[in-house]
């Protein structure tokens, strides 16, 4: 089964890199996007069939790994 | 005395740690690859600069988990003497030895340049050889030394007299001109709780011969060897 795991920036923390892309896509003519936060994406293949357990696995490892807590929070997809 | 210069896969300042500990003070120094599980009997430990693991995930992310970190950890809780210098320093808040994160620096930009810090408090075992308040002329290299700790942390961090570092201009002000990359409250480097485990992003190794332009590095590394000399890290330990 595959989990994806979304990382991003705490939205307290301050993003310089989306904050350059958002100025980029504005003069690139885009001013109706207004904000821009970057992030990170996994996929995760798990040798488990089990959604709930899948789900359980991929957070252990965000939590362990993937996203430092002090900066970033993460969300979890699994396939249904 | 004898320091442990910890080599990870992409460390590329060990060589420097090593000379300014061996050539220029005149101690003894043991590199030690990050898979070992001893620190060879080290009374100083160093976690020198580079890019560990690629800073792959994020800079310190894996360097975290090698095996010799179980045996900095250990160190550190016995109270032993560990500094971490830029990369390192990084590996120290990953590894949650010191408190906060880094984020790449506020104008996207890696910064290789002389910078001038204060040092704030002398009673670690990294500075006790500084005159408090003196300005250090030290050079940066990174791209992720934006130091973030959320309010209250930054609060504690000043309330305890734990930054140890802070970027200033060559008079010692703390202004937003001299701050290279954004970090909170001008924050440079670091001391834990206990006070033994020392961050900071400057390399102090790169400025310990008047040829490479500063000696005054040498006053972090002489102030390990006047602390173990004087056996004085064990007392405030």
């Amino acid at each position: 089964m595959r989990a994806r795991v979304f990382v991003t920036l705490k939205p307290s923390v301050f993003d310089p890199q989306g904050r350059t892309i958002a100025d980029a896509l504005h003069s690139l003519g885009y001013g109706a996007v207004e904000d821009v936060r970057q992030g990170k994406y996994f996929e995760l293949d798990l040798k488990t069939a089990d959604a709930s357990e899948a789900r359980a696995l991929a957070a252990e490892v965000a939590d362990k790994l993937l996203a430092n807590p002090v900066i970033e929070s993460y969300r979890v997809e699994v396939d249904a | 005395m004898k320091f442990a210069v910890v080599v990870f896969p992409g460390s590329n300042c060990d060589e420097d740690a090593f000379h300014a500990a061996t050539d220029v003070l005149g101690e003894r120094a043991e590199y030690v690859w990050h898979k070992e599980s001893s620190l060879k009997d080290a009374d100083v430990v160093i976690l020198p600069g580079g890019f560990a693991h690629g800073d792959y995930l994020r800079t310190g992310a894996m360097a975290r988990f090698s095996p010799i970190m179980r045996a900095v950890e250990a160190f550190a809780a016995d109270g032993g003497p560990v500094l971490g210098i830029c990369n390192g320093f990084q590996i120290l808040l990953e590894a949650g030895l010191l408190p906060g994160a880094m984020l790449r620096n506020r104008d996207l930009k890696f910064h290789c340049e002389h910078v001038h810090v204060r040092v704030e408090h002398t009673d670690t075992p990294f500075t006790r050889a500084c005159r408090a308040g003196a300005v250090l002329r030290i050079p940066i290299a990174h791209g992720d030394g934006n130091y973030f700790a959320d309010p209250e942390t930054i609060a504690r961090l000043e309330a305890n007299r734990q930054v140890i570092f802070r970027y200033t201009d060559a008079a010692g002000l703390v202004t937003d001109a001299a701050n290279p990359n954004g970090s909170a409250s001008g924050i440079a480097g670091l001391c834990s709780e206990r006070r033994n485990v020392v961050g900071l992003m400057p390399h102090p190794e790169r400025a310990c011969e008047s040829a490479l332009g500063s000696v005054d590095g040498l006053q972090i590394f002489r102030s390990a060897v006047d602390a173990i000399n004087l056996h004085c890290v064990l007392q405030t330990a």
